[in-house]
């Protein structure tokens, strides 16, 4: 059977979702290319008579866009830019992004769970970026999430999985797919969050602080097949102590 | 006057859609609020903008 990553009724063979943030419009194309990307995320903010240019049109055909609500500081104003993010004409895939907090950039779970629950009930592909509680996650599932995004450190920190025990917890008793995203740093990390069975990972500044973003961008793609084969071959154990040999114990020269 | 992305401009009395291009943007690339109601593609052309109106105009840009 083939592995795909389903979501809002369809189905995508890349695992690794691109931001598209804090570079320039030039290197989206490649980006996408090099990543492997069929998800790109999108923000909406006030058309500014500066800048003409389109990003939409910089973004390859066939890609899935997942606007983002970065900027809501509640439920409420999450609501009102998924709903401007439909108008804008680009299909019903959002990501709930809700901060009270602009020092760490922390989602307000509370809130993402009320514009949750309001977006799916409006026909919205709801995929939440939330701060990995069991409880909240349990609570956007009834609330008709389509996926959880925790995240792994705080947005744009680099500093890879620091919520991993917590993640884990999701990852083995929420029945959506777990979406890692934020603060995953590495093409390591990446790796690790699918070898513990994260159904994707999302990244925008690993990407975008590298030296060469289109060879990160194909780095990270490596990372996450890697891990995701990883995660479906089974890892092999981990012994409490001692070591146990790779060769036969018998037949040595001394016997 | 009209407040259009926060700022004031002389638009009462302009449909929305002669609004969004005066303020140079094109209709197909932008999402328009008036009074946090969005006014529908559709009906850019046929909706007049009032004095003390609140207009949002947005576009997508690159997020993570």
């Amino acid at each position: 059977m083939e592995d795909t990553l389903k979501l809002g009724g369809r189905e995508f063979h890349s695992r690794f979702i691109l931001g598209s943030g804090k570079y320039s419009l030039s290197l989206i194309e490649a980006a996408v290319q090099y990543a492997g990307a069929e998800i790109i995320t999108l923000a909406v903010r006030r058309a500014n008579t500066q800048e003409h240019e389109n990003i939409l049109d910089y973004i390859p055909k066939g890609v899935t866009l997942l606007p983002n609500t970065s900027g809501a500081r509640n439920a409420q104003e999450a609501v009102r830019i998924a709903r401007l993010a439909r108008e804008l004409g680009c299909g019903d895939f959002v990501k709930i992004e809700i901060m009270r907090d602009t020092k760490y950039l922390l989602p307000d779970n509370a809130e993402t769970i009320k514009a949750t629950e309001i977006l799916a009930k409006e026909g919205f592909v709801v995929m939440p970026y939330m701060y990995p509680d069991l409880n909240a996650a349990r609570d956007l599932v009834n609330a008709g999430a389509a996926s959880v995004m925790p995240l792994a450190a705080p947005i744009g920190s680099n500093k890879g999985l620091a919520t991993r025990e917590f993640i884990q917890i999701l990852i083995d008793e929420i029945d959506l797919p777990v979406i890692v995203d934020a603060g995953i740093g590495r093409p390591s990390q990446a790796c690790e969050a699918m070898e513990m069975g994260a159904a994707a990972v999302m990244s925008n500044t690993a990407l975008a602080t590298a030296g060469d973003l289109p060879a990160m961008a194909e780095a990270f793609r490596k990372a996450v097949e890697a891990g995701r084969s990883a995660y479906l071959s089974g890892l092999g154990r981990v012994l409490e102590r001692g070591g146990a040999p790779s060769d036969t114990l018998t037949g040595f020269l001394h016997d | 006057m009209v407040t259009v992305n926060g700022k004031p401009v002389e638009a009462a009395g302009m449909t929305a859609a002669a609004l969004v291009e005066a303020q140079g943007y094109a209709c197909a690339q932008v999402a328009v609020e008036c009074n946090e109601e969005i006014i529908p593609k559709a009906e850019l052309g046929s909706t007049v903008i009032r004095d003390g109106d609140v207009v949002e105009i947005v576009r997508f840009v690159g997020g993570g």
